[in-house]
C-alpha cells in the first residue's frame, strides 16, 4: 500500500491543474532561497516521485514518502480550465466559507494592531497576517471535537476553531468576558467547548500536549470502547521549533503509537530574527517525517485550496488510524515577530515576494474566475465581517476588567486544595471537614 | 477513627512498594480513565518494582513504556490529562524530571489558572526524590522546595505504607495536577497497615499533617524518611527528658501551617528537618510561617536541619555528612531546648 494519498489523486482531474511546469516556478527566486524547495513547484506527482522528494528507504510499507503541492490552482497563468467546466476544489459554499475564515483572521488581527497601538492591548501580541490559507485551510474541516493545539500566535487558531471574535477580543484587553476570563491573555487561548487546548509560550511545549490528545482519541477508542472516537488533533507550530527536541520525540512516538494527529509546519522562514536557514542544517523540514517513518508533505501555505486538499488526505489518514503526518506549509508573516518587533532584518523584496501571494487576494481571485460567487457576495462577507470585528471591539470596550477575587481564583480544579474524599465528594465541600489540627 | 499509627489493632503489615504498587492496581481497576506511564514501568515491572504486575493485568495500553523522552511524554501526559483520560506519570527519579519540568509546571501547574477553568489536568507525576545510597550529585537532588513554591501543584510526601496508600489514592483521584514525591530507600520499609487503610476507598486529605507522636517541650517537623529519623531522635530525647512532638508534614503544598502553628504554639519551640538543601528549603518557609503567625510563642530561635550545601559527594562517609543524621536532630532540639536559659539570664 504505497500511496497513503492516492485520494488525493482522485480528487485532482488531470485537466483542472497545470501541465509540465518543472522546477522552481519564477516566482520563488530570490536571492535569500534560490534552492528551489521553496515555492510550489506546482505540480502534482501522479505516480512517480522525482528522486529528491523520494522519502528515505523505511522498512514500514505505508506512509513512508512524501508527496509535493498537490494542486495548482493560483499559480496557473493560462487558463487551461477554460474550455469544459472544470471539477473545482470547492463548492460556491466551501469557498465562501473559506474565504469568510480567512478574512475574519485578517481583519481581526489588523484591529489587534490598531488596539496595541491604542493602548487597550499590552504585553506580548502576536499577529497571523498572511498565514491564513494555513489556519483555515486545516481548521475549516475539523469537527467541533477535533483538538487543535497552537503556539502564542494563537488569535486565528482559536477564532477558525470557533471561539467568537467577542471573546478573544476581549480576552486580549484582560477583560473578564474573555475566553480564559482575562487570566490567560494573547498568547494562552484555551476553550474547552471548542477543543482549542492552547496557547502556548514555549515553542515546542504544544506539540507533545497535542501529541497526548491524540494519546487520548486512541485510548478512548481502544481501551475505553469508545468505538467512534475517531478525533483527530493538529498541532501547529513554526519552522524554529523544528529544531527543538521536543519535536523529534514526538514525531518518534506519534509514528510508533500510530497516534491520529497531523503534525503542521507553518514555515515563515523567521524565527523572530532568525533565519530558518541559519538555523536549520537541512531546512527542508518535511523530510524529517519519513525519518521516524510517517509521510512528510511539503505545501504552498499561501493557497487555501493546496492546503485544504493535503489536510484532507492527513487529517483522514489519522481518522482512519493510519497514523500521523507532518505538513510543512510554506508560509510567510506579513507582520513582525510580535507588535514589539521592528522587523528590520527581512528583505523587502522578500516581504514584497509574498505580498503577492497574499492568499485572500488569491482565493478570491479563484471564486471569482471560476464565478463561484460575486463580487457583490463577496464584498458583503467583508462588510460583515467588518461589523463583527467592530462589535467584537465594542464589547470587549464594554466590558468590565476581572473583580479583586478573582485574583485567588482557578488555581486549582478543586476549590480549597484539599483533594477528593473517600465518597468521591471535594472534602472542603463536606461541613464536617474543618481545617484545624491534623488527625492523630 | 484509628489512634495512633494503630500498632495494636494493625490488620497487617505493608511495605511501602506493596502499598503504592496496591494503589495503581485499586486505582486502575476503579477507573479505566486511569493509565501509567514512564521508562520501565512495564515489561521491567518497574525501575524500582512499584508497578510489579501491572502489565500482565492491564497491557500495555494502560502501562505504557516510553523510549527516554521525559520532555515529549510527560507532555503528553499533560495533553491526555487536558482531554479527559487520568494519567500517572512516573519518573524514573525526580532528577530526570528536571528534562520535563518545563511541562510540569507550564503546562500543567498553570493551565487551570491560565484557562479560566476551561482546561483542568488531573494528572499525577511521582517517582522517588531525594537521596539514595551513594548515587552521585545528579541522582539525590530534593525537589520539594522547587515544586512546593509553584502554584497551581500539589505536592505530597508519604513516609509510612498508610501514607503511601491514602495520599496516592487522594492524588489519583485529585482533578488537579500533584506532585507525588516517593524516597528510594523508604520502598523497602514495611509499616503496620489498619483494616481501614486497606480499604479501596481510603483517602488521606491533601494538605493536612499528621502528628505521630505528642509531645509537649518541642516541635519537630520533617517528611518523607526524615520521620524516621525524627521519631527516633524524639526516643533518644525522651530518655533525656525533653518530650517532642513529631510533625509528619505529608504534605508540602499546601503546606499545612494551622497544624504546625498549633504545636509550635504549644511547646514554643521549632526544628525544621528536611534533606534537601538549605536555602529556600521548606524548613525556611516553615520558619517564616511561625514568624508571621505565632512569634509571640517561640521560647527559643527556630533551627532547621537540612542537607549540607553541597551538590552530594559520593564517597560514604563525606554522603553521610552531607545528609541530617539522627544525632544532628537530637542535637538541635536540645540547642533549642536549653537556648532560652541564656537568653533569660542576660535580659
Amino acid at each position: 500500500m504505497s500511496a497513503a494519498f492516492s485520494s488525493v489523486r482522485a480528487v485532482c482531474h488531470p485537466g483542472s491543474f497545470a501541465g509540465e511546469k518543472r522546477g522552481p516556478p519564477a516566482t520563488a527566486a530570490s536571492g535569500k532561497f534560490a534552492s528551489g524547495f521553496l515555492g510550489s513547484s506546482g505540480k502534482v506527482w501522479f505516480g512517480a516521485l522525482p528522486a529528491y522528494v523520494r522519502a528515505a528507504p523505511s522498512a514500514r510499507r505505508r506512509g513512508s514518502f512524501s508527496v509535493v503541492a498537490v494542486s495548482d490552482v493560483v499559480k496557473e497563468k493560462k487558463p487551461k480550465r477554460s474550455s469544459s467546466p472544470p471539477d473545482l476544489l470547492v463548492t460556491k459554499e466551501e469557498g465562501l466559507e473559506l474565504y469568510e475564515d480567512m478574512v475574519l483572521g485578517r481583519t481581526f488581527e489588523d484591529m489587534c494592531a490598531q488596539m496595541y497601538y491604542r493602548g487597550k492591548m499590552f504585553g506580548f501580541v502576536h499577529l497571523y497576517n498572511g498565514q491564513e490559507a494555513v489556519s483555515t485551510g486545516f481548521i475549516k474541516l475539523l469537527k467541533q471535537e477535533d483538538c487543535v493545539v497552537s503556539t502564542y500566535r494563537d488569535h486565528v487558531h482559536a477564532l477558525s476553531k470557533g471561539v467568537s471574535s467577542r471573546a478573544v477580543m476581549s480576552e486580549l484587553f484582560g477583560k473578564t468576558t474573555g475566553c480564559c476570563r482575562g487570566q490567560g491573555g494573547s498568547m494562552h487561548m484555551f476553550s474547552k467547548e471548542h477543543n482549542l487546548l492552547g496557547g502556548f509560550a514555549f515553542i515546542g511545549e504544544g506539540i507533545p500536549i497535542a501529541t497526548g490528545a491524540a494519546f487520548t482519541s486512541k485510548y478512548r477508542r481502544e481501551v475505553l470502547k469508545e468505538a467512534d472516537c475517531d478525533h483527530v488533533t493538529v498541532a501547529f507550530f513554526g519552522d524554529g521549533t523544528c529544531n527543538n527536541g521536543q519535536f523529534y520525540e514526538c514525531l518518534n512516538m506519534a509514528a510508533l503509537w500510530k497516534l491520529p494527529i497531523v503534525f503542521v509546519v507553518e514555515n515563515n522562514l523567521w524565527a523572530i530574527g532568525m533565519s530558518h536557514l541559519r538555523a536549520t542544517s537541512d531546512p527542508q523540514i518535511w523530510k524529517k517525517g519519513p525519518a521516524f517513518g510517517m509521510p512528510g508533505v511539503h505545501v504552498d501555505g499561501m493557497d487555501v485550496l493546496k492546503v485544504r486538499e493535503v489536510a484532507k488526505e492527513a487529517i483522514g489518514r489519522a481518522r482512519r488510524g493510519e497514523g500521523p503526518t507532518l505538513v510543512e506549509c510554506e508560509t510567510y508573516r506579513f507582520r513582525g515577530h510580535s507588535l514589539a518587533d521592528p522587523d528590520e532584518l527581512r528583505d523587502p523584496a522578500e516581504k514584497a515576494h509574498y505580498a503577492a501571494r497574499d492568499p485572500i487576494v488569491a482565493l478570491k481571485k479563484y471564486i471569482r474566475e471560476n464565478n463561484l460567487a460575486s463580487e457583490a457576495e463577496l464584498k458583503a462577507i467583508d462588510k460583515k465581517i467588518d461589523e463583527v470585528i467592530e462589535d467584537a471591539v465594542e464589547f470587549a470596550d464594554a466590558s468590565p476588567p476581572p473583580s479583586r477575587s478573582q485574583l485567588l481564583e482557578n488555581v486549582f480544579a478543586d476549590p480549597k486544595g484539599f483533594g477528593i474524599g473517600p465518597d468521591g465528594r471535594y472534602r472542603c465541600e463536606d461541613p464536617k471537614f474543618t481545617e484545624g489540627t491534623a488527625h492523630v | 477513627m484509628m489512634r495512633f499509627q494503630g500498632y495494636t489493632t494493625a490488620a497487617k503489615e505493608m511495605t511501602v512498594r506493596e502499598a503504592l504498587n496496591s494503589v495503581l492496581d485499586e486505582e486502575m481497576s476503579a477507573d479505566p480513565r486511569v493509565f501509567l506511564m514512564g521508562e520501565e514501568v512495564g515489561e521491567y515491572q518497574g525501575a524500582y518494582k512499584v508497578s510489579k504486575g501491572l502489565l500482565q493485568k492491564f497491557g500495555p495500553e494502560r502501562v505504557v513504556d516510553t523510549p527516554i523522552t521525559e520532555a515529549g511524554f510527560t507532555g503528553i501526559g499533560v495533553g491526555a490529562a487536558y482531554y479527559g483520560l487520568r494519567p500517572v506519570v512516573e519518573f524514573m527519579t525526580f532528577n530526570f524530571a528536571m528534562q520535563a519540568i518545563d511541562h510540569i509546571i507550564n503546562s500543567a501547574a498553570k493551565t487551570n489558572y491560565m484557562s479560566a477553568g476551561n482546561i483542568s489536568v488531573p494528572i499525577v507525576f511521582r517517582g522517588p526524590n531525594g537521596a539514595a545510597a551513594g548515587v552521585g550529585a545528579q541522582h539525590s537532588h530534593c525537589y520539594a522546595a522547587w515544586y512546593g513554591s509553584c502554584p497551581g501543584l500539589k505536592v505530597l510526601v508519604p513516609y509510612s505504607s498508610e501514607d503511601a496508600r491514602g495520599l496516592l489514592k487522594a492524588a489519583i483521584r485529585d482533578p488537579d495536577p500533584v506532585v507525588f514525591l516517593e524516597n528510594e530507600l523508604m520502598y523497602g520499609e514495611r509499616f503496620p497497615v489498619s483494616a481501614e487503610a486497606l480499604d479501596s476507598s481510603f483517602c488521606l486529605p491533601i494538605g493536612k499533617a499528621k502528628i505521630e507522636r505528642e509531645g509537649k517541650d518541642v516541635t519537630i517537623t520533617a517528611f518523607s524518611k526524615m520521620v524516621g529519623l525524627s521519631l527516633e531522635a524524639a526516643e533518644i530525647l525522651a530518655k533525656e527528658g525533653i518530650s517532642a512532638e513529631v510533625i509528619n508534614l505529608r504534605s508540602i503544598r499546601p503546606l499545612d501551617r494551622s497544624t504546625i502553628n498549633a504545636s509550635v504554639r504549644k511547646t514554643n519551640r521549632l526544628v525544621t528537618v528536611e534533606e534537601g538543601f538549605p536555602q529556600h528549603g521548606v524548613g525556611a518557609e516553615i520558619g517564616m510561617s511561625i514568624v508571621e503567625d505565632s512569634f509571640g510563642y517561640l521560647d527559643a530561635p527556630i533551627e532547621r536541619i537540612t542537607g549540607a550545601d553541597v551538590p552530594m559527594p559520593y564517597a560514604a562517609n563525606l554522603e553521610r555528612m552531607a545528609l541530617p543524621q539522627i544525632e544532628d536532630i537530637v542535637r538541635a532540639a536540645k540547642r533549642v531546648c536549653y537556648r532560652s536559659v541564656p537568653m533569660a539570664a542576660t535580659a
